[in-house]
């Protein structure tokens, strides 16, 4: 069995971005850049299958330009076999990212793709989901437990009010939530031999893509700001704040 | 214009973000169509009929969608499109798991939990955790968008008298079945819909502790909620997760207890109207977006609060 996992080279987590001041555009210059939490995840949990013996082959690829090569490196690192990189250099919404991954599907025809719900800079929670439909395969998303049995693949499902167990036919796709898995720490031995493992890179333009965006970001604004508020010196004093002057309480 | 708004329900009833969605519909204009695609679903369709502006209610009342599979749904939906220059879901963990199937289908770029409508084409919603908010504008012909709840009022829910049309489609795509659900029995408001909101971090250090905040839910009728760092660590189960990545709520009051306030958790909740953080560190993040703030150890506040309460 095959596992193929899309990764994305987001800002790290910790960065808070802001607006830039003329509302072009977020300012992102020289935030340090990471894999999307999520999507280590994906990586995690695809190797872990590997480890168990119910995958023979991990593949990572990336939609984007070349510095995501870093990000497929870290991928290589934490266990999976060979990347792949489908290079462009524009900003490639969800929509485009699952067209050009559904020809890596055509290409690698792996019976599990596992991705992160959500890359944490967009937000948009989309290409799991589109991927899917393009290939018309199941999909169990937001996974928070994934267990393969013969040709099925048993998915539980964090949603609104609970959990949720599907059953899925193979080939499936599956997105991460957070509980899935703890991801590993890539050891020093890991990184050195992820240099050698084979990293492929296809251009958008060889795979015939069109991969425009259909949305125009007209302006990238800050949030509106909280006034600012007070401390209080004991429960005494919030109780009172909060009944009589926030009057939220009765 | 011509709206489809997939109604948000268990089968038995109404979920609120569904009248969040349809405010965000009549403010782009036009008539406006509600989906209920469910098994036994009957009164949710009723209930839908109440509402009042909307043109039809759609009604396929089939096993195929009875667990609101995706595959089925999403099918279901695309079957339906035809007319329609907008189809819209709120932004739950079901109506994120169907919408891009349908968006990918029509081969449309959806747009994800938009906050304010500016017009028929252009929408604001949040990215980067809520620290930019981007104003797009869709070239599409048809608009695939699901709505954040916490960015529009709930519309009237009486009053209306919509017809109820039964549709035949069964889309059942065959490839997923369901197997169970474990959803929590709680006699609390749901997260998303309560006025007020208490949250437990990292700081309440365990599982067990956070029956600290039961008293305080009771006497105010609060939702429990807790950050990515408490689900992490195992405390609670990730349906209590406010952030970013889990549930994002605006209730009336929020209490934000050991909690240091990670951008990530501020995505989830800065929108309420109140919000009150109690933490034993002065420096906490969390303290900036708070209109009260309490520099107290939480296992002496908890209890003091709840009696005074």
């Amino acid at each position: 069995m095959k596992v193929l996992v899309p990764v994305k080279r987001v800002v790290d987590y910790n960065v808070k971005v802001r607006a830039k001041s003329d509302e072009s555009g977020p300012d992102l210059s020289n935030a340090k850049m990471a894999i999307n939490p999520f999507c280590e995840i994906a990586i995690e949990e695809a190797v872990r299958i590997k480890e168990a013996g119910n995958a023979e082959e991990v593949i990572a690829v990336s939609v984007g330009d070349a510095s995501s090569q870093e990000q497929l490196r870290t991928c290589l690192a934490l266990g999976a076999d060979r990347a792949i990189l489908v290079e462009t250099d524009e900003s490639v919404e969800p929509l485009g990212v699952a067209k050009a991954l559904k020809e890596v599907v055509y290409k690698e025809s792996p019976d599990l793709i596992i991705l992160g719900k959500q890359a944490i800079d967009g937000d948009a929670n989309q290409t799991g989901q589109m991927l899917a439909a393009m290939l018309d395969l199941p999909q169990g998303t937001f996974a928070s437990e994934v267990e393969i049995q013969d040709g099925v693949v048993q998915v539980t499902r964090e949603i609104d009010g609970g959990l949720q167990t599907l059953s899925l036919t193979m080939p499936a796709i599956i997105t991460t939530d957070l509980r899935l898995n703890e991801p590993r720490y890539a050891s020093l031995p890991n990184i050195m031999k992820a240099k050698k493992k084979p990293l492929e890179t296809l251009s958008s333009s060889d795979l015939g893509l069109d991969l425009s965006p259909r949305q125009n970001t007209l302006k990238v604004s800050p949030p509106p700001e909280r006034a600012a508020g007070i401390m209080v010196e004991d429960i005494e004093q919030l109780v009172d704040k909060l009944k009589n002057e926030a009057k939220v309480i009765t | 214009m011509s709206i489809l708004v997939i109604a948000e329900h268990d089968n038995l009833e109404l979920k609120g973000a569904t009248l969040n969605t349809i405010s965000a519909a009549k403010e782009i204009g036009g008539d406006i169509d509600i989906l209920v695609a469910g098994m036994d679903c009957e009164s949710v369709a009723d209930t839908a009929s109440q509402i009042p502006g909307i043109g039809n209610v759609l009604l396929a009342n089939k096993e195929t969608y009875k667990n609101s599979l995706a595959e089925n749904i999403g099918n279901l939906i695309v079957e339906l499109s035809d007319g329609y220059s907008h189809i819209m879901a709120p932004a739950t963990t079901n109506g994120k798991n169907f919408m891009p199937r349908v968006a990918a289908k029509l081969d449309v770029s959806q747009i994800s939990d938009i906050s304010a409508v500016i017009s028929d084409d252009t929408f604001e919603r949040p990215i980067y955790a809520g620290n930019c908010i981007a104003t797009v504008q869709s070239t599409d012909s048809v608009k695939a968008i699901t709505v954040r709840t916490t960015g529009f009022d709930a519309c009237e829910s009486s009053g209306g008298s919509a017809s109820v049309n039964s549709i035949e489609n069964d889309t059942n795509a065959g490839v997923s079945s369901f197997v169970k659900e474990e959803i929590a029995e709680s006699d609390r408001p749901e997260l998303t819909a309560a006025e007020v909101v208490i949250s437990g971090g990292r700081g309440m250090q365990n599982g067990d502790n956070f029956s600290l905040l039961n008293g305080i839910a009771d006497k105010l009728g609060a939702a429990i909620g807790a950050s990515r760092a408490a689900v992490d660590s195992g405390f609670v189960p990730n349906d209590m997760q406010v952030g970013q990545t889990g549930k994002i709520v605006a209730p009336d009051l929020y209490i934000a207890v050991g909690i240091s306030g990670a951008i990530q958790h501020l995505a989830g909740m800065k929108d309420s109207k109140v919000i009150v953080a109690i933490n034993k560190d002065e420096e906490a993040p969390i303290f900036s977006v708070a209109d009260y703030g309490l520099v107290a150890d939480l296992f002496e506040a908890l209890p003091e609060l709840e009696a005074k309460l």
